[in-house]
């Protein structure tokens, strides 16, 4: 969940000539070096991925072999209510792990670096922003076990809190209830999340030229206008590798449903990856359990398609004027 | 991509104009103000922590009588005892190390090889093996499970930890051979030069130049392997099956909900799967926070 940044553009692979860096060292001695990376990717990945989209055409219960079906899965999937709440679910998803961080991670990355870097010096700075970033590190289950406990119905903290000031009417069982179920999720998610583009785009503003500001300062732009026309201009780039990059963990947020709510009440917290887990080991409908996944797949590559195409777009027009 | 940060941090505010400095030094109330809102902030992320670091250490008796906000009255710490017993802690720290130490080693080794062809060598259609490379850190895992699950029972690696060091190898090689080939493709030319006229071979060029001089590129990456490793939830859940083979976020995750499990007992289990990366966090948070921006880039 650490959301690693998830690199955009094979940057490295280009270049027109044809040469090794090495001279007079031709470019074929090199795949040698190849060999047992791209042996173990076709063994751990590529293998696997044929074989999940091969069996999403068939009727497999773990046991028997797999009986071929055609695109019985596939129809069903379409007509399946508890397939598209999971996708309206991970609207939910992208809401709490894209939306509200990066919105928010650009003000608050705002506020330490311009203001409180500046007035109150670059320790306290960087002291807030590891203590924005602290849930980023834990494993995302300990993460939702942390709040889980919290949210106890019994004798939950949030509950006893509430019962200590009089607010009795408002505890309830956080997970238990299918209107707040997903809200209690959305909100670990934005705890979990929120450290990452804090830190990434504080290393980005350290790039934007301070007399930039001053410039448009005495222009008599106001902070916002600066912080929209200069701060949101110029890190452009780790804006796009950070929503790309959260919105992929969100469309494949797993840990947390399984930790917390196992999709319930109901199908009120089901997430894709989840329910492909559950048809998988739960009830044992491999090939359909195959189907979500291979479905989420699709989905995931075509927003990281879709993504890259609209950013190398946006740069060849900048490049142009 | 900005490589160089990996290496050195631009020191932003050394070529700042004094002037600004000097006003720097003014604070209005509003300068105030907003720096209370970021440490409240600050607080409500941090709260969850304390409170569960304050509660381990409360028998249930005494939570009850006095609420989740107070302080324990004494160190009661049979909640701790109980749950380290029962998940017998001390192997599931071992696995977990194990897995993640041996991940780390082999996939840096890998991004090296890898990297070495794309970004050194420019092997032909390199552009297209880092794309297909890059899959495998797209992919949802789930896609990954059936298959590989039959294919480790097959050879025998199922409850196995070797299954989950093989498959984080290759998930975890995919983004270092990407971040390598970068920095690879910008390596100094004349080195390569001078090594290639002493008459060195690819490999040696490898391991007496390139790796030397990348060093610190791979120990970030070894960090990052090693942490992301632990953190995973997924695969680990479902190929190790056995205690003797679990991991710790895995061990505790299937105990939440066990009979065992009271409100101080939770709390405690809790604070014994986060104290591992609390400690890496304290450990490395320098080469974490500099290798968080390596990714994102120009």
């Amino acid at each position: 969940m650490a959301a690693p940044t998830l690199p955009v553009r094979p940057r490295a692979a280009r270049g027109a000539r044809s040469s090794s860096l090495i001279p007079g060292s031709g470019r074929n001695g090199f795949w040698i070096y190849l060999v047992p990376g791209l042996a173990l990717l076709v063994l751990v990945v590529l293998v696997p991925l044929v074989w999940n989209v091969y069996l999403s055409f068939t009727s497999y219960r773990g046991i028997r072999p797999p009986e071929w079906i055609g695109l019985e899965n596939w129809t069903e999937l379409l007509a399946d209510a508890t397939f598209w709440t999971s996708f309206r679910n991970s609207i939910a998803m992208v809401l709490a792990m894209v939306i509200v961080p990066t919105l928010l991670g650009l003000l608050l990355a705002a506020m330490l670096f311009d203001l409180i870097g500046k007035k109150f010096g670059g320790k306290v700075a960087s002291f807030l922003r590891a203590t924005y970033y602290l849930p980023q590190i834990l494993p995302s289950v300990i993460a939702a076990i942390v709040i889980g406990w919290i949210l106890r119905p019994q004798n939950g903290a949030l509950n006893q809190v509430l019962g200590g000031v009089g607010l009795d009417g408002l505890a309830r069982n956080w997970l238990g209830d299918p209107a707040t179920a997903l809200p209690s999720i959305m909100v670990v998610l934005v705890w979990v999340q929120i450290g990452y583009p804090v830190v990434i785009f504080m290393a980005a503003l350290q790039r934007v030229d301070p007399e930039l500001y001053e410039a448009a300062e005495l222009d008599g732009a106001g902070w916002f206008q600066r912080f929209r026309a200069i701060t949101v201009g110029i890190i452009r780039p780790e804006i796009f590798v950070v929503v790309l990059t959260c919105t992929i963990a969100a469309l494949k947020v797993f840990g947390p449903v399984y930790a917390l709510t196992g999709g319930g009440p109901g199908t009120s917290t089901m997430v894709p990856a989840y329910y492909a887990y559950s048809e998988f080991f739960q009830s044992q409908q491999v090939g359909y359990g195959a189907t979500i996944a291979t479905a989420l797949t699709a989905v995931i590559a075509v927003v990281a398609v879709v993504f890259i195409a609209a950013q190398t777009r946006l740069e060849r027009k900048e490049e142009q004027g | 991509m900005a490589v160089t940060e990996l290496t050195h941090r631009p020191a932003a505010t050394s070529r700042r104009p004094d002037p600004v400095r000097r006003a720097g030094r003014r604070r209005t109330a509003g300068d105030w103000s907003v720096l209370a809102i970021a440490v409240l902030i600050g607080l409500l992320i941090a709260v969850p922590f304390l409170m569960i670091l304050v509660n381990s250490f409360k028998s249930p008796a005494e939570y009850s009588s006095s609420g989740p906000l107070s302080l324990p009255t004494q160190l009661y710490t049979d909640g701790l005892q109980a749950f380290w017993n029962r998940v017998d802690f001390p192997r599931k720290l071992w696995n977990s190390f194990l897995i993640s130490g041996s991940v780390a080693v082999l996939a840096v080794a890998i991004s090296m090889l890898n990297a070495f062809a794309l970004g050194i060598g420019r092997v032909k259609g390199r552009t297209w093996i880092v794309v297909v490379i890059l899959l495998a850190n797209m992919l949802p895992q789930e896609v990954l499970l059936y298959p590989l699950y039959f294919m480790f029972k097959a050879v025998g690696l199922y409850d196995n930890v070797w299954s989950v060091i093989i498959i984080f190898t290759v998930i975890q090689s995919a983004f270092g051979t990407y971040l390598l080939a970068s920095v690879y493709s910008t390596f100094p030319k004349e080195l390569l030069e001078a090594a290639s006229l002493d008459g060195a071979s690819r490999l040696q060029i490898l391991l007496r130049v390139v790796y030397p001089i990348s060093r610190p590129t791979l120990s970030v990456l070894l960090i990052f392997f090693f942490i992301w490793t632990w953190n995973e939830f997924l695969i680990p859940l479902t190929f190790l099956v056995s205690n003797a083979t679990q991991t710790v976020p895995v061990a505790i995750t299937v105990l939440q909900g066990d009979r065992l499990m009271d409100v101080t007992t939770t709390s405690a289990s809790a604070l014994l799967g986060l104290i591992p990366t609390l400690v890496f966090f304290l450990l490395f948070q320098r080469t974490l926070t500099r290798g968080i921006t390596a990714g994102a880039v120009k």
